[in-house]
């Protein structure tokens, strides 16, 4: 009895020191002066502020178009990847593995000024495109580490005989390889995302002046003190994040669930 | 070898943008650049060992160090009680653990300052009872929180995953052969338990060793880990050589850590780090 309280007290405590920051932003992007401290009143205001904000609007749209770019680019070149990586003899294929793994173990700052040298010694302006290619390639390797495995698992045999059946290898693929290894592509699409979404570091020493994610700004923007304006966007991408993941989350298990019983 | 062509474009890319730059990298930190001639030099390794950068290092591996201890102990126990729930309710918690790491790293980081800083919530809190506080904000204890605060799912949940697949039977087992709770749990549970151990703690110990921003927005501009001197090497002073000597290091500690745990999951016959 006295145990489970405990455990209970202690799950609360845990839950409590991971949420109470989170709810405090929230809850002080509806707060009606600029305090972040005292209560003063209900209101929108920030919210309304936050969409005229010129600054905060640019980086957002920086923030979710190099997302949604980049996870597309990298899971292309990634799944196309994976399909040769399973036919390479086996020393290029380890060598190719040890690459993959470079970016994940590698710390993000040194991932950034080591292509940020790379984009000055080549005279190369930093900006958005700079930005896109390093977040495609540190994007890359979730894709491929995640397209791997639902590529071992698969069943030769059932390629081939669609090859026999007289199938093209290109309506073979699509109609075989490919929907057995999506639920892959779409973990690595979305790990993709997330890692992009929340990229600071590396975004910070790729891109060049007048371009900045959402990180980079409230970067700049914490260093002198923030507006409330920053609470609403980011209380509103929180939610929009959440939201998103847990209709992925409910429409995998509806899946699950129909494989069972078909099953 | 049909359709191994198709890893060409990624192996090229691969090369362009992470072999060379690190290349790069380790182009700089040996060499020195003057009057339009390069010259090798071992002098950017030297600067590292003088005593104010080791002091640096020093004062990083040692956060790390407390970091990833308290992140251990405060998330051991937390993933005991996440692998222990019966099935309906632990998916759930585990969501609602995992839901906070949605939230942007800065953003979380930034909601720490607002609470800590000198009118901020706590230290109003505290005045209104009467209490003054001290300074919260920029001290090691401020860095220490940051991190923990951070990085603490990524302890917990490489645990929690070894901790569900223990079979159920081994531990009946030992308690019917008569061990107590404690000696379950020292001599069965805490041993199986070791291969998520060791990745919860290269998963903390890494990302705390490395970061510029939590040591940044919560330490202050004077707080200086390892990242916050490389970082000051590329932007403002611009010493690309010094800053390279700094990287090579930090990624020859990071190849240790990872060696040293590798070869000691691979002693216990564990797995599955990443």
């Amino acid at each position: 009895m006295v145990k489970s309280l405990l455990k209970k007290a202690y799950t609360y405590f845990i839950f409590l020191f991971l949420y109470a920051p989170i709810i405090v932003l929230i809850v002080f992007s509806f707060n009606d002066s600029k305090s972040r401290a005292h209560w003063t009143g209900f209101t929108f205001k920030w919210y309304l502020e936050m969409f005229k904000d010129r600054q905060i609007m640019t980086s957002l749209y920086y923030t979710i178009g190099i997302a949604l770019a980049s996870s597309l680019i990298a899971t292309i070149i990634g799944t196309i990847a994976a399909i040769g990586i399973i036919y390479l003899k086996k020393s290029l294929r380890s060598i190719l593995m040890d690459l993959t793994y470079i970016p994940v173990l590698n710390p993000d700052i040194v991932t950034g000024i080591s292509l940020m040298l790379l984009f000055i010694l080549l005279k190369f302006p930093r900006g958005v495109f700079t930005m896109l290619i390093a977040h495609i390639t540190f994007n890359l390797p979730y894709v491929i580490l995640s397209v791997l495995p639902k590529l071992k698992q698969l069943d030769n045999q059932i390629y081939d005989a669609a090859l026999d059946l007289g199938a093209t290898p290109f309506y073979a693929f699509t109609k075989v390889v490919l929907p057995q290894i999506s639920p892959g592509i779409f973990t690595g699409f979305l790990l993709a995302m997330t890692m992009s979404i929340d990229d600071f570091v590396i975004s910070f020493f790729t891109t060049g002046p007048g371009v900045s994610n959402l990180a980079i700004t409230i970067y700049s923007m914490a260093r002198k003190g923030v507006s409330p304006k920053i609470n609403a966007t980011l209380s509103l991408l929180f939610a929009s994040v959440v939201l998103l993941l847990l209709i992925v989350n409910n429409r995998m298990t509806r899946d699950n669930n129909r494989k069972e019983r078909t099953v | 070898m049909r359709r191994s062509w198709l890893s060409f474009p990624y192996l090229v890319w691969m090369i362009i943008f992470t072999v060379v730059p690190l290349a790069l990298i380790l182009f700089y930190s040996v060499v020195k650049i003057e009057d339009g001639g390069i010259f090798l030099t071992m002098g950017n390794f030297k600067r590292v060992l003088e005593p104010i950068y080791l002091a640096v290092f020093l004062r990083s591996i040692k956060i790390a160090i407390i970091s990833t201890s308290i992140c251990l102990l405060l998330g051991y126990p937390m993933a005991m009680i996440l692998a222990s729930k019966e099935l309906s309710n632990k998916s759930i918690l585990v969501v609602l653990f995992v839901i906070p790491m949605w939230m942007n790293f800065l953003a979380r980081t930034y909601a720490w300052m607002t609470l800590l800083e000198k009118n901020g919530l706590i230290a109003t809190f505290f005045n209104l009872l009467g209490i003054e506080l001290p300074m919260l904000l920029y001290t090691e204890g401020t860095v220490i929180l940051g991190m923990v605060y951070n990085f603490l799912p990524f302890m917990v949940l490489p645990i929690y995953s070894v901790l569900v697949k223990i079979d159920k039977a081994v531990l009946e087992a030992a308690e019917d052969l008569g061990a107590p709770p404690t000696i379950v749990f020292r001599r069965v549970i805490f041993p199986l338990s070791l291969p998520g151990v060791t990745s919860g703690i290269i998963m903390v110990f890494m990302p705390a060793l490395t970061t510029f921003v939590i040591s940044r927005l919560l330490g202050g501009a004077h707080f200086t880990l390892i990242g916050n001197l490389i970082e000051q090497q590329f932007l403002t002073t611009r010493d690309w050589g010094f800053g390279s000597a700094l990287s090579v290091v930090l990624m020859l500690m990071i190849v240790l850590t990872m060696g040293f745990a590798l070869r000691y999951e691979k002693e216990n016959e564990g797995g599955g780090l990443w």
